[in-house]
């Protein structure tokens, strides 16, 4: 059955897009995740979703204007929180709201929703075409890059800012930078799993991750591991019982989520932790 | 040259004034105990001669220069904050923490050379693969200073590094300090609440409480009954207030 899928060009697109995003999202994650910002991911997908509205009402490739309004909605709610004390939880909600508000404003004037929206909604990793597949693929590879060539500064600014901040990291650029990589990752999850679920990409896998108490290298490679798998799994259980894609790969997470936890809370497993 | 030099340093939080007109100089090789009750402004203090906070009035000089005028002065500073500053769940083995520190080459050592020496001077050589959080609030206090020293520092600032850890690691850790500012000379600025440990390793002590109270040889400070009594009686005052506030 694995041939069979591999045949299709339409299956062939959805596996190499869909291991792209895996990567990139559970990179991003763990650093939204030790900075108590999981929810963060899943508001930029919604602003995302104000600009995808935008790009189809106005004729323009939508991925690209939920891209930039990703971008500005974060790079602003950034500014928000270092110059004011508007609460960080606060400023998501904010940030959620506005995007979802001005999505659903122009898709009742533009005359309703319609597939393509449904397909941002709620993911359509089958219907990917070339060029989403090669943007996507491009935006993976910018964010994989940078985050490599950064890794040393961001890994610091989630250990501790204040005293990445002594040490001469330009916090304040790498926080804004740090957002704008965050938006590409959830504009691109969103042909993966949908808006609605972009956040179980970038927090699930690596919170599973986070219970094998590892170091920072190793646990972000179990988090990739965990989300490459579940992705693919998730796209093969998918086509041989026709289910929906996005459902199945966020229900292949919890499971193995739910799995790494009954292992690393086995009785057996504390007694080992406890000598 | 004096490593650090302050001069009528001020700074308010809106308008609650929290340092009070500072001036005190740090010379090369001193480790100098800065002590102050609850309140008194030490974290203040030390956040403006590290650059975190930007408003204070005055002039704080390192190695010569204004601290606002080159913010490349502090690759040559190590700090050690309060140990709660490690989040207990963090993913970082000691080696990933301690690499952190490393913001400049250092000759031809490697990256692993140089972490290794670090945590062989901390006595941590056998705990460089364990995750940060599953060591002991000693252990994790000691991975600090490592990260701080990695970078040879000229100058080691302390924020109270000792509060919540058992007597016997507080001794062990105070051995490390003086060892730091004895055999490798590196510079000291070090708050903390125990007299009794400031009286025998620090060279000066600057007892601060919103204004400079004392600044001079320890010797001085703990031979003085009037002094001693002046700090144990404003103590007690920052304890009751503090009291109060709960």
């Amino acid at each position: 059955m694995v041939l069979e899928i591999l045949e299709f060009g339409f299956m062939q697109r959805a596996l190499i897009a869909g291991v792209a995003v895996a990567i990139t999202t559970s990179v991003i994650g763990l650093f939204l995740v030790l900075r108590k910002n999981s929810l963060f991911g899943d508001a930029l997908s919604h602003v995302a979703f104000g600009g995808i509205a935008v790009g189809l009402v106005a004729g323009v490739y939508p991925l690209w204007t939920g891209l930039g309004l990703a971008i500005a909605g974060a790079l602003g709610i950034t500014k928000l929180r270092q110059s004011t004390k508007v609460p960080a939880d606060a400023t998501v909600a904010i940030l959620l709201s506005s995007g979802l508000a001005l999505g659903i404003l122009l898709v009742s004037a533009s005359g309703g929703f319609t597939l393509d929206l449904f397909s941002f909604l709620f993911g359509s990793i089958l219907l990917v075409s070339v060029n989403d597949t090669l943007a996507i693929l491009a935006m993976a590879g910018a964010i994989l890059s940078i985050v490599i060539l950064l890794y040393k500064k961001l890994v610091y600014i989630t250990f501790d800012e204040e005293q990445a901040r002594v040490s001469g990291l330009p916090i304040a650029h790498l926080n804004y930078l740090f957002v704008v990589l965050a938006s590409v990752a959830a504009v691109v999850s969103m042909r993966l799993v949908g808006i609605l679920l972009v956040s179980s990409l970038i927090v699930i896998p690596n919170v599973t991750a986070l219970l094998f108490g590892k170091g920072f290298k190793k646990t972000a490679l179990i988090s990739v591991a965990v989300s490459v798998f579940s992705v693919i799994t998730g796209i093969a259980v998918s086509y041989a019982f026709n289910l929906a894609p996005a459902g199945t790969i966020v229900l292949v997470q919890v499971a193995v989520f739910v799995a790494a936890l009954v292992v690393r809370h086995s009785p057996r497993k504390l007694e080992e932790i406890r000598a | 040259m004096p490593v650090v030099e302050l001069e009528g340093v001020s700074f308010s939080y809106g308008s609650t004034l929290v340092l009070d007109n500072i001036t005190f100089a740090v010379e090369q090789g001193d480790l100098l105990g800065m002590i102050g009750p609850n309140g008194a402004g030490k974290t203040t203090l030390f956040s403006c001669m590290l650059g975190l906070l930007g408003g204070y009035r005055g002039t704080i000089r390192m190695f010569g220069e204004d601290i606002r005028k080159n913010g490349h002065l502090f690759k040559r500073v190590g700090y050690v904050p309060q140990r709660k500053s490690i989040e207990q769940n963090f993913p970082a083995t000691v080696e990933e923490v301690v690499s952190l520190g490393i913001t400049k080459t250092l000759g031809e050592k490697t990256e692993g050379e140089r972490i290794a020496s670090a945590l062989e001077t901390v006595g941590l050589a056998g705990v460089r693969d364990r995750r940060v959080g599953e060591l002991s609030g000693g252990q994790q206090q000691r991975v600090l200073i490592a990260k701080a020293i990695v970078n040879e520092p000229e100058l080691l600032i302390l924020d109270e590094p000792a509060t919540g850890i058992d007597l016997e690691t507080q001794n062990r850790f105070y051995a490390l300090l003086k060892k730091l500012n004895q055999e490798q000379k590196i510079t000291m600025i070090w708050s903390s609440h125990d007299l009794d440990a400031v009286s025998k390793l620090a060279s000066r002590v600057a007892c601060i409480n919103r204004s400079m109270f004392f600044h001079g040889h320890t010797h001085e400070f703990f031979e003085n009954p009037d002094l001693l009594k002046a700090y144990s009686e404003a103590s007690m005052q920052a304890h009751m207030h503090l009291h109060d506030h709960q």
